[in-house]
């Protein structure tokens, strides 16, 4: 094959393709090859069933950065977020309890099971607006190395650790609360509703093998609040369009600026040639050549499958086979012919217009994880569910709706073996309609199509290993400056020439880039042609 | 006090947040809800539907009618055709801007004109030796407006007409059910959008058959909070907040000229004389003092100045409109105002329009704007950029 690259991304998720416009905008000569025929890996729309366009993974964005919608004029590509506006937990034969943008109501709302929690619930926010703001300098930079002897890394967790104590010491004190300790424990420190506390408490184990009273959970609670959809601290947004709205406009940029993307590539081995990443190989055989390799798709992936052990230093290759991957979640997307009304006969849907959690009480939260922890999924899971054509029109036909549901726990490994995930999915899905059900009758009656994720389509359709969902799972031990292996946090990696660029790097998972904008910018600044 | 518009009876209904405002001597929502985003997006999103009523409205009828108007507005009126609308500006006879709108040409020899004041002394004063007729239509005419990307599949569902014919900026008679309308392709948002113009008692069948097509399409009601951050995506100016009316101007220091507000592309020089036409025609040789400018504040400074404080960036979720100081690059000397602005939440941008001296005005230029944090004033960055900020294309599909 004639042309060589200056770079060339494997996967076009939307972090690659971050990484893909960075680069080409420098004005290098950049490939994009992508397995799936369309682009967005976890971030993308399908319409599945004629008429719907599902966010068929990730369905709500917080964490995309601000700061990459300027740099590559997203808007004008056609990205648009609009912010969720409610934050429902209907109970059976009850109304729930919605959360809304007015501050006012939500006390209301709240003081009907806690008059106490009612008027706690303001200063919570503020209280973790405030440690969100102090995290989020972290995300936007490389992560510090604590254990580096690089006197610039040095330097930088000192940084770190003076701005923690400048802001005090119960600050600093809270702070390593929430490091510690588990998000169900967090919140019993501040609230006494369970109503209240088991939907907040849920934010703490997306995507993580673990339950709400599991400690380091609270750390990930956070995230919740990091939501920046404006540069201030926000919450959460559905993209117009569907998720894979996104990548379909980071996409257009990098083409924009050049960058040249194939879909229908998949990549069957990275080309090592005397320890240095050269090219790869397809899956068809084609043959492409550039200066680096850049890799988009999660560590498993790229070191254990398209790498290879024989390219790898032997403590190297068992660190990333220690990595944790452990999927845990599932997903299922329904065409309706209604909308459910999830315990409030209001025609307006105002209190449908943002995400609706059913995790009735911590127990409920406990009991679905604890049939996870012996190998099952759970019979009555925790779902975030979202009716995204409530709002954004484009996603349904007029009059229709799409409602797509968030389940854990679908622990990868059953018990009877993950292959057997496939015997097991429309049984899964039956328990995820069934839930609905009980918190929303008539749902069944409702249902036009649907459409059943398991970890196992996960991995197999989406290239998840294990099927996680963030590439790895988000917990404590593998954040910052672990993530992927302690000393590979800087997106490069033991082989030369070779990087990454994905959620399986500083900062993680979720639709934000960061981890393609941080990639590009350590590529760059190396410059290597 | 201020006077209901003919869709009162469902606004003041639907106004759960009772934010209202005073506009033109009507009562004006502000939000329906308590915050006005959800609104804002519906606009740029989905569609919002937003009582414009009390923009004041003239009909100009008779056989001199397009020669008439050509005399008092900036643009050459007969050369507009059948069915088109134009957006234009008129003067005093020193060239200086007195209000701008649009004019649309409905038939032949009948035209209607909006302004944002009071304008019927002004076309009076001039009708003298034209076969005209001047009709104050504002009380007589009801207006929705309704914007957004889908306001062309609801509007489809409701009216008799092929909108796929309407052209932006044009104009047609229609019927909505038993309702007789005029439908224009225009809006103050920079997005697809149509007004509806209704006699005002069967206003409230237009709102109700609206809000009946819109509903597969999440039409929401709207009000003036969230329009006045689309006008300034849309970089459109607006009187008595961008410009001065010269007639309300004390001193001659806060009168504008076309030029100076952006709107020199509506000015026709090369025709017979019109209102100001000398003194246009003066500085469009001897170049202008001031220029209309769009800024993007550098948001990484801005950050900084939070951060110097320990804390997060804030912006106003509203349009604000109460003029601050431009620097010079420097930051030295002051060298204009900007007049308005908001958070773009779709563009992830600080925007702002100025007025800043011309030799100021080239796209790139780096200025400096102030920005009050934590109480105290500093200024950013604000990079002189093109408007519209914002320019879909689906607004001219
Ligand atoms: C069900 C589900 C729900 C989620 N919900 C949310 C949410 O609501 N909000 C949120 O912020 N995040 C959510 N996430 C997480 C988020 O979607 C991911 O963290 C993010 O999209 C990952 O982006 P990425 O670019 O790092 O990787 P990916 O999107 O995984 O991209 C990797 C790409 O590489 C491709 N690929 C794999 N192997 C090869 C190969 N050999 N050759 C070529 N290409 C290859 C894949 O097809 C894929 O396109 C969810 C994820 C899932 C699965």
């Amino acid at each position: 094959m004639g042309i060589k690259y200056d770079d060339i991304i494997i996967g076009g998720g939307h972090n690659g393709l971050t990484c893909a416009a960075y680069l080409a905008r420098a004005g290098r000569k950049v490939l994009v090859l992508e397995k799936r025929h369309v682009l967005g890996g976890a971030a993308v729309t399908e319409e599945v069933f004629p008429g719907f366009k599902f966010s068929v993974c990730s369905y709500v964005v917080s964490l995309f950065r601000p700061h990459i919608i300027r740099d590559l004029d997203l808007a004008r590509f056609g990205m648009q977020i609009i912010p969720l506006e409610t934050a429902h937990s209907p109970l059976p034969g009850d109304k729930g309890l919605c959360r809304w943008s007015d501050a006012d109501k939500t006390r209301e709302e709240i003081s009907r099971f806690s008059q106490c929690d009612a008027e706690l619930y303001p200063q919570f926010g503020v209280e973790m607006g405030r440690m969100a703001h102090f995290v989020k300098e972290i995300i936007d930079s490389p992560a510090p190395d604590p254990a580096s002897l690089n006197p610039l890394e040095i330097l930088k967790t000192l940084k770190l650790g003076r701005r923690l104590l400048s802001r005090g010491r119960d600050f600093a004190w809270l702070h390593s609360k929430l490091l510690t300790m588990s998000s169900a424990d967090f919140l019993d420190m501040w609230f006494e509703s369970d109503v209240l506390k088991a939907p907040m408490s849920v934010s703490g184990i997306i995507g993580t093998y673990l339950g709400v009273r599991s400690p380091g959970t609270a750390y990930v609670l956070l995230h919740h609040y990091m939501g920046e959809i404006d540069g201030a601290f926000r919450s959460w947004g559905f993209s117009k369009g569907g998720t894979g709205q996104i990548s379909v406009a980071i996409a257009d940029a990098a083409r924009h600026f050049g960058a040249e993307i194939k879909t229908s590539a998949g990549v069957f081995n990275i080309i090592v040639r005397n320890g240095k990443a050269c090219g790869v190989a397809l899956e068809n055989g084609d043959e492409y050549y550039g200066s680096n390799i850049i890799s988009g798709v999660d560590p498993h992936r790229t070191f254990i499958k398209l790498v290879g052990e024989e390219h790898l230093d032997s403590s190297f290759v068992s660190q990333i086979k220690r990595y944790k991957f452990r999927g845990s979640s599932g997903k299922v997307n329904f065409a309706v012919d209604r909308v459910p009304h999830f315990g409030r006969p209001d025609p307006s849907y105002k209190h449908l217009r943002g995400d609706i959690a059913i995790s009735p009480s911590i127990e409920y939260l406990e009991r679905a994880y604890d049939q996870a922890k012996y190998g099952e999924f759970s019979r009555r899971p925790y779902l975030n569910i979202v009716i995204p054509s409530l709002v954004d029109p484009t996603v349904a036909p007029p009059g229709k709706h799409v409602v797509s549901a968030f389940v854990q726990y679908a622990p990868y490994k059953i018990k009877e073996g993950a292959e057997h995930w496939p015997d097991k999915r429309e049984e899964f899905g039956d328990a995820v309609t069934d839930t609905i059900e009980e918190f929303s009758p008539g749902f069944k009656e409702s249902i036009l199509y649907r459409q059943v994720l398991t970890p196992w389509d996960l991995e197999h359709e989406f290239g998840l290993t294990e099927g996680n969902i963030f590439h790895g799972e988000l917990s404590l031990e593998q954040l910052l400056f672990l993530r992927p292996a302690p000393g590979w946090a800087h997106y490069k990696t033991p082989v030369k020439r070779l990087w990454m660029c994905a959620s399986g790097t500083h900062p993680g998972g979720g639709v934000m880039g960061a981890p393609g904008y941080l990639a590009a910018t350590s590529i760059l600044k190396e410059g290597l042609l | 006090m201020p006077r209901p518009t003919p869709f009162h009876k469902r606004t003041s209904e639907l106004c759960t947040s009772m934010l209202w405002k005073e506009w033109a001597g009507y009562y004006a929502v502000r939000s329906f809800d308590t915050c006005h985003e959800p609104e804002y997006y519906a606009f740029r999103h989905s569609a919002g539907l937003i009582d414009v009523t009390p923009l004041y409205k003239y009909e100009v009828y008779g056989p001199d009618a397009a020669r008439f108007l050509s005399r008092i507005v900036v643009r050459n009126i007969e050369k507009l055709k059948v069915g088109r609308v134009t957006y234009c500006c008129w003067c005093d006879g020193n060239g200086k801007i007195i209000d701008d709108g649009t004019v649309s040409r409905l038939d032949d020899d009948y035209f209607r004109l909006t302004a944002a004041l009071p304008t019927y002394y002004w076309l009076k004063r001039f009708q003298s030796g034209y076969d005209v007729t001047v009709e104050d239509s504002s009380e007589r005419l009801a207006v929705l407006s309704l914007q957004g990307p889908y306001s062309r599949d609801i509007l489809d569902s409701a009216v008799d007409a092929d909108l796929r014919q309407l052209k932006f900026f044009g104009v047609l008679r229609t019927k909505l059910g038993s309702i007789d309308a005029w439908v224009s392709r225009t809006g103050y948002t920079g997005d697809l959008g149509y007004e509806i113009w209704v006699e005002r008692d069967q206003a409230l069948k237009l709102w109700d058959s609206l809000i009946e097509a819109g509903r597969p399409y999440q039409l929401m009601p709207c009000g003036l909070d969230a329009m006045d951050v689309t006008r300034v995506e849309a970089g459109f100016i607006l009187n008595g907040v961008d410009y001065y009316s010269a007639p309300t101007c004390i001193i001659e220091a806060r009168k504008s000229t076309p030029y100076e507000v952006g709107l020199g592309w509506t000015v026709n020089l090369k025709r017979g004389p019109f209102n100001g036409h000398k003194a246009l025609r003066e500085e469009k040789q001897n170049g202008s003092r001031w220029a209309l400018v769009g800024l993007v504040l550098d948001w990484d400074e801005y950050e900084a100045l939070f951060e110097a404080h320990g804390l997060p960036p804030h912006v106003n979720s509203a349009a604000w409109r109460t003029a601050v100081p431009v620097y010079d690059p420097d930051g030295e000397v002051q060298i204009g105002q900007a007049t308005s602005g908001a958070w773009s939440p779709l563009l992830k941008k600080n925007l702002a329009l100025a007025s800043v001296y011309s030799e100021y005005s080239a796209a790139g230029t780096e200025l400096q704007m102030e920005v009050t944090v934590e109480f105290s004033r500093r200024t950013v960055t604000a990079v002189v950029t093109e408007t519209p900020f914002f320019n879909p294309e689906r607004k001219r599909a």
